[in-house]
């Protein structure tokens, strides 16, 4: 799409070479995913599927507090509601598993709308110690419920575990193509959202606020919109994840630790840019590996490196990386390219710009 | 004799450059205004002397000694005082305590409350009031009185007259032909030009960034001072 | 009937612990805008240094300790301010609240390692078990009691620092302007790192007051940080008077919820918090509107 102006035509660019390049190696990548469950062993297919699930987490906390704004410290709220009501839906009312993760989601999804007008009326710091102690009467109320496991939690029968085959496929390969799915699904929603028009305004609102309700950015209906949004997602992953895990409890699925990682991922991958939570869920899962045995030490120095990176690299190992080399495979940035071949030798002698970046 | 000397300043909002090589002089006793149009630099270079801006080098020297690059609460103990855009009166203090507050740098030879008071005398009967409840002249003397009570040697007062009501502004001058009887150094960035030409030995004029103009305030002629305003002699 | 008297001033007494937990909250977001959300974790911290001193000098009381452990978390927190959280403050909310995040996981980890996830308890001595009577045939613990004057001794303290000396007059003036208090002659990073230092004595005495009521273990943080932080708003933010009625109105709510079933304790709080947070947000007190 090329306009004409007095200084030659303009025309909007979205993807760089760079970006081509990485959406070829991404097909290629996306190919050797799908067939992963005819070529590796069991073991690796289901790292591989937590892989995607803290890949799918991270993408939708990188959304609410990356582009947003919203420094969510409660989604385990969503996270564990969504692991109940697929509890709740298959061991109760029958139902089959796969339908009862996408009812988990929009249940999500409900219970973001009520949760949001309450959570909004705080701010920044507030606003993100609000959604923990949401997240904590989550965790108090579901250990009430005596048909659920109350505080000690409830098994998945052997029944219910047996209907997630899927004629040929075994369960196993069933739940790491319902985690690869849902991590494409983030990414690509949260990349689509970012390219459109909803997708400038939220850039906008997390440069500055004040400026973009001035220009008549929604910014409420926008938040408004991602926080249902990652509500129904973090909901929908939270009960594939309890489906995977076969035993849910109130502790557990409501457990502060999964912000921990989330924020972390997010955070040392780079916030704010779609390629940092794979870079960061990578790293997360490289240091896992090497410091399993530790314990305790895993988490303190998966802490540090967080701090560490927040002091020293704000934008995260990704977001570093891009701005040094001005490098973005996702292209969400719409850059103005100027053909410099209409130019007038006037314009030539005076103020003759190149292309620039709008964000 | 030089109070303060500047010589080939630069500052930068981030990668933004507001000043340009500035060069600029002082001396004891001397009043300088500092005029020129919106954005033109004026209230950058008093917060860069202040020590809230970043200039760079060796560029300010302050009676004989080095400042640039010294945090703000370093140069004010120094002698330096600053009077700011928009007066920023501290909201959730008295009036008494935000002039109690211009004196905490200065543990021994700070100004005596009673005597800023006898500089103000409204300024007393309201003392124990929000700062932010007075009228936009009191506030203003509020602000200075804060500067003041540091005891400084330069007193850089910027856009004072703001908003304000020309009888008000008229008070407000007087003081400050006070403030200078008494020996202090005078930097006035002002937006009305007739009233610095007016009131000043010296002016600096100030045009995206550069000097554009400097002489003394008697010596220049009116269209002299509007071009470099302006910048119609293609100073920039 | 009697019952109902009992829970309102077991409400009370509760609370006053509630705000000692708050006090220090409120003095840095006031100050600085900066919320610690490792802040129950620095409790935490306090109540196990607290016993380590304890054992290491022999003290009979752990309230003895508090002489030691005061100066200590001072240290603690003006370097912690100076250090880390000085370099995270600016125009980004994000960044302080995913510091003190990180913060909050290393410490409770760091605890873990050190201290094993075992429950623990802090001794007082004598003042633990005794209580006076009351009419009515009600009794209150000295130790609820004793927590009540120093809460609110500590909380008048605190706004006598605020309003009444030059270091608080300094410390509501760069909440104000920061930039124009550094004009003035504040040293702003070492004025924050003060802050945070008095922020860090009463989460000493807080961490001994809570040791000695009840036991505590190395994950008990969040939970604090949730009750400080319930107080704080539920009271108003700005004001640290708001904050001790706050933390009484929160107790009072849980003591209540817990006549009903032990299980209704916490949940009765967090509904009371929800409720004044969609009925009254700038809270019950606030001293200024954000």
């Amino acid at each position: 799409m090329s306009v004409q102006t007095e200084w030659g035509s303009v025309r909007v660019e979205q993807s760089s070479r760079a970006s081509r390049m990485a959406a070829a190696f991404a097909a290629l990548l996306m190919l050797a995913f799908l067939s992963a469950p005819a070529w590796i062993d069991r073991g690796h297919l289901s790292m591989l599927m937590e892989f995607f699930y803290f890949l799918a987490l991270a993408q939708m906390w990188n959304l609410l507090a990356g582009f947003a704004g919203i420094i969510s410290l409660g989604q385990q709220a969503f996270l564990g509601l969504g692991g109940y009501v697929l509890f709740l839906l298959t061991m109760q009312l029958g139902w089959n598993p796969i339908a009862a993760l996408v009812l988990a989601g929009v249940v999500g999804a409900l219970v973001a709308i009520p949760g949001a007008l309450i959570v909004f009326r705080l701010n920044g710091a507030y606003l993100a110690i609000g959604t923990w102690v949401v997240a904590e009467t989550f965790k108090l109320a579901f250990s009430e419920i005596r048909s659920l496991g109350a505080g000690s939690g409830i098994s998945l029968p052997a029944s219910v575990a047996r209907a997630v085959n899927l004629g040929p496929l075994h369960r196993d390969t069933v739940l790491y193509g319902a985690a690869l799915f849902i991590s494409l699904l983030s990414t690509v929603c949260s990349y689509l959202l970012l390219r459109s028009q909803a997708g400038l305004a939220l850039t906008a609102i997390r440069d500055n606020e004040a400026t973009a309700r001035s220009a008549g950015v929604n910014s409420l209906r926008i938040k408004l919109l991602v926080f249902v949004a990652t509500g129904f997602g973090t909901a929908l992953t939270g009960a594939l994840i309890y489906l995977s895990k076969l035993r849910i409890s109130p502790g557990a699925a409501f457990d502060i630790n999964w912000s921990s990682y989330m924020i972390f991922i997010v955070v040392i991958g780079g916030i704010g840019t779609l390629e940092g939570p794979i870079v960061g869920t990578i790293v997360f899962f490289l240091l896992r590996q090497y410091l399993a045995d530790l314990g305790s030490w895993y988490l303190i120095v998966l802490g540090a490196v967080a701090v560490v990176v927040m002091l020293k690299m704000p934008s995260g190992l990704w977001g570093t990386f891009a701005k040094r080399y001005d490098i973005s495979l996702f292209p969400t940035r719409r850059r103005l390219i100027l053909d410099r071949s209409a130019l007038t030798s006037e314009l030539e002698s005076g103020h003759a710009s190149a292309g620039g970046d709008c964000e | 004799m030089s109070l303060l000397t500047v010589s080939g300043l630069n500052a930068y909002y981030g990668d933004f450059q507001a000043l340009f090589e500035i060069d600029f002089e002082a001396n004891a006793g001397e009043v300088i205004a500092v005029i020129g149009a919106n954005g033109a630099g004026k209230s950058t270079f008093l917060n860069a002397i202040a020590g809230n801006v970043k200039g760079q080098g060796n560029t300010v020297q302050f009676d004989g000694e080095a400042i640039c690059g010294l945090r703000p609460w370093e140069i004010v103990r120094r002698g330096i005082a600053l009077v700011p855009e928009g007066r920023r009166l501290f909201s959730s203090l008295t009036v008494e305590e935000n002039l109690l507050m211009g004196a905490y740098a200065k543990k021994k030879d700070a100004w005596p409350l009673a005597r800023i008071y006898e500089l103000f005398p409204q300024l007393k009967l309201k003392c124990k009031q929000p700062s932010l409840s007075l009228s936009g002249g009191e506030q203003q003397m509020v602000a200075i009185g804060r500067a003041l009570i540091s005891n400084p040697r330069l007193l850089m007062c910027d856009e004072l007259s703001l908003g304000l009501a020309p009888k008000v502004i008229h008070d407000i001058y007087e003081t400050l032909a006070a403030i200078r009887d008494l020996g202090v150094t005078l930097i006035i960035v002002e937006q009305n030009v007739q009233q610095a030409l007016t009131f000043a030995d010296r002016v600096y004029c100030f045009q995206e960034g550069r000097v554009s103009l400097e002489g003394r305030a008697a010596a220049l002629k009116p269209e002299q001072v509007s071009r470099a305003y302006f910048g119609l002699d293609g100073a920039a | 009937m009697s019952g109902w008297i009992d829970s309102i001033l077991q409400g009370i007494l509760l609370g006053a612990l509630y705000s000692l937990f708050a006090a220090g909250l409120s003095l840095v977001f006031g100050v600085m805008r900066m919320v610690n959300v490792a802040h129950g974790d620095l409790i935490v911290l306090s109540a196990f240094l607290a016993m380590w001193l304890q054992r290491v000098m022999g003290f009979s009381s752990t309230f003895l300790t508090l002489i030691l452990l005061m100066p200590l978390m001072f240290a603690v927190g003006y370097l912690l301010q100076r250090t880390i959280l000085n370099p995270a403050l600016g125009e980004d909310i994000l960044r302080p609240v995913l510091i003190t995040f990180g913060l909050s996981v290393i410490i409770q980890n760091g605890l873990l390692q050190a201290f094993s996830a075992d429950s623990q308890k802090l001794h007082g001595g004598r003042v633990e078990v005794a209580s006076i009577a009351l009419p009515a045939g009600l009794a209150v613990g000295t130790l609820p009691l004793l927590t009540l004057v120093v809460s609110t001794a500590l909380i008048g303290l605190l706004q006598w620092v605020l309003y009444r000396t030059k270091l608080g007059r300094a410390l509501r003036a760069t909440s104000d302007d920061l930039s124009t208090a550094g004009l003035m002659g504040v040293n702003t990073p070492h004025l924050f790192a003060m802050a945070t230092g008095i922020a860090m004595v009463t989460v000493a005495v807080a961490g001994v007051f809570t040791g000695i009521r009840a036991s505590f273990d190395a994950v008990s943080g969040p939970d604090w940080l949730i009750f400080a932080f319930e107080a704080v708003i539920i009271g108003g933010l700005g004001s640290l008077w708001g904050t001790l009625a706050g933390g009484m109105i929160l107790a009072m709510a849980q003591t209540t919820g817990a006549r009903f079933s032990p299980s209704w304790q916490l949940l009765a709080g967090h509904l009371v918090f929800l409720a004044i947070l969609i009925l009254w947000p700038q809270g019950l007190f606030p001293r200024r509107t954000e």
